[in-house]
């Protein structure tokens, strides 16, 4: 399902003293398949953009198009809940938001409100439990009786038994251990190839950004300052460590040893296998 | 040599709902003036390690002195006196409706007079550089600028040691930076101790020194350098290892002569420079 937003504005509490600017100008396509990192700090308009993805919000102007349907400020919106079961979005600490007796009530819960039968559901629940690596024996338990890792799979899955089209994941990883940061990124990049998914990451983490996705925007002061695939957007680092923003090790790395060294990598490399292949020939310039 | 400040020795844990022990057994001393980082997996016992340290649980088994003082129910109030502790969410711990009543709000709960109060609030936001934003509201405030706040609320009790509970992990980089280096000086500048329990390990690296928990016990302790020499085994604990200790390994399977796996990148430049040019 192909999402794109057109000059996208947001207003919080329009025509009240505390009226504010959120996002301007704000363009981004979203192609079905996809795999988006959306990237600013804290107060860029990140969350502001994601919550126009599945129309949590209407633009104050411009529009949101979201397969069929087309999102604008005019339009009184109806039956939304077609685009939310399409559109699914992971918010941060999702834990926090397991409320049922059990692993599986709690998974059925979103399907079935969304009107799939009881059954349907069940069989859903299984199916989802596997894919986010965990034992069909959990789904009986409570899901206050599990690890945080755990209880965060639990309402992952219970967003993917909705079977989604897209999924917004906002800082899926905050709070886990390195291990625990690996395999749940490792397990949406699985999902979104197996699953021809469109994901969109809001992340602060350029690793992340950098290894998983196909193209990056990032936000700066409400508005979209560059969409490029992940070399396009490191291949710049001094802009964007300017805009206080981080970038990848590696490219931190390949930044230091060319000032210190006084000449240039043959290209910017994005992991540290790359730039151990171009560093004999590097150090060798240097020796020249 | 290093003095102790806070010993703990044979502390076992375990909360009544489950059957393992949250912490079993652990002994290790925290010396004046340090930064004692302290990282293990999510479960690992780190976080149960801070909630015995002030007294929020109480241990099943094992001591805990502070300052010459044992953790008990009659000494808890005197210890968190001590201990000053910073949590992880930043929206969690701001009680007053501005920064300078919420700096003042354990003060008050202390019964400092009012002139003493004043002043302390003053320098407490002066030290965090947030003293610009006295009367403003918590909701105007960054990530980062509200864990400042936090940290000058610990700061104006004057406790000698701060325990930062993934203090960071909800921030963004910038945020990040502006707690560790807000941290960084007031160590330099009032001899603070301060304990780090943390998932990032690029800032375990510049700690003095670690402790590895595993599975509630203490699997190692020493300096960074020791620590990050374990290498894939702390990998199969679910840790890494820093950004300059795997590029270390890296060019040195390249047979790139590198004397040491460096934690820090400045380092590993300084020694690729150093002999590869030719002046």
């Amino acid at each position: 399902m192909d999402i794109s937003l057109k000059n996208v504005e947001y207003r919080y509490q329009v025509n009240t003293p505390f009226e504010r600017l959120a996002i301007q100008d704000v363009s981004i396509d979203i192609p079905s398949g996809t795999f988006l990192a959306l990237i600013g700090h804290t107060g860029s308009g990140k969350s502001t953009v994601l919550q126009h993805l599945n129309a949590l919000l209407k633009p104050t102007a411009g529009e949101v198009v979201i397969g069929e349907r087309t999102i604008t400020s005019e339009k009184k919106q109806k039956d939304l809940k077609a685009v939310r079961q399409k559109v699914a979005i992971v918010f941060q600490f999702p834990e926090h938001q397991l409320f049922e007796e059990t692993v599986e009530k709690d998974i059925c819960f979103g399907p079935m409100n969304f009107g799939v039968n009881e059954e349907e559901a069940k069989r859903r629940a299984h199916e989802a439990i596997k894919q986010v690596g965990l034992d069909e024996s959990i789904l009986q338990k409570s899901p206050f009786d599990l690890s945080g890792g755990q209880m965060r799979r639990v309402a992952i899955a219970g967003v993917l038994a909705m079977q989604p089209n897209v999924i917004v994941l906002d800082e899926p990883t905050a709070g886990l251990d390195p291990r625990g940061r690996k395999e749940i990124m490792d397990m949406f990049y699985q999902l979104h190839k197996e699953r021809n998914l469109s994901t969109i990451l809001v992340t602060h983490s350029m690793e992340d950004a950098s290894r998983y996705a196909d193209k990056i925007a990032i936000m700066h002061k409400g508005q979209v300052y560059k969409v490029g695939t992940p070399l396009e957007i490191f291949s710049d680092p001094e802009q964007l460590i300017e805009m206080g923003l981080d970038v990848p090790e590696v490219v931190k790395f390949q930044q230091k040893l060319e000032k210190t060294f006084g000449h240039k990598f043959a290209k910017t490399c994005l992991t540290i296998e790359e730039i151990s292949q171009e560093m004999p020939r590097f150090l060798k310039r240097g020796e020249a | 040599m290093k003095n102790s400040l806070v010993q703990i020795r044979n502390l076992s844990f375990k909360y009544d709902e489950h059957a393992d022990y949250a912490l079993k057994d652990v002994t290790f001393d925290i010396y004046e003036g340090e930064w004692l980082a302290i990282v293990g997996h999510n479960g690992s016992g780190k976080s149960t390690m801070a909630k015995l340290l002030n007294g929020l649980n109480f241990p099943k088994e094992g001591s805990i002195t502070v300052d010459n003082l044992l953790l008990s129910e009659e000494t808890v109030w005197d210890i968190r006196d001590k201990i000053g502790m910073v949590f992880q969410n930043p929206d969690n711990q701001f009680v007053g409706t501005t920064v300078q009543d919420d700096v003042a709000f354990g003060l008050e709960n202390h019964g400092i007079e009012r002139e003493e109060m004043i002043k302390r609030v003053h320098d407490a936001l002066e030290s965090v550089k947030m003293e610009e934003f006295l009367d403003q509201e918590p909701h105007h405030l960054s990530g980062g600028q509200k864990q400042r706040v936090a940290i000058a609320g610990v700061l104006a009790l004057r406790p000698n040691i701060i325990v930062l509970d993934e203090a960071t992990s909800m921030l963004d980089p910038r945020g990040r930076e502006e707690v560790l280096e807000t941290i960084r000086q007031l160590k330099a500048s009032q001899e603070m101790t301060v304990i780090s329990i943390t998932h990032d390990l690029e800032e375990a690296a510049k700690a003095d020194r670690m402790i590895v928990m595993n599975k509630g016990q203490l699997y190692r302790e020493g300096s960074p350098e020791d620590i990050f020499q374990l290498d894939e085994e702390l990998i199969s604990l679910g840790l890494d290892i820093p950004f300059p200790v795997k590029m270390s390994k890296m060019l040195k399977a390249l047979n790139i002569p590198v004397s040491k796996h460096h934690l820090s990148e400045e380092e590993l430049v300084e020694e690729l420079w150093t002999s590869h040019s030719k002046m």
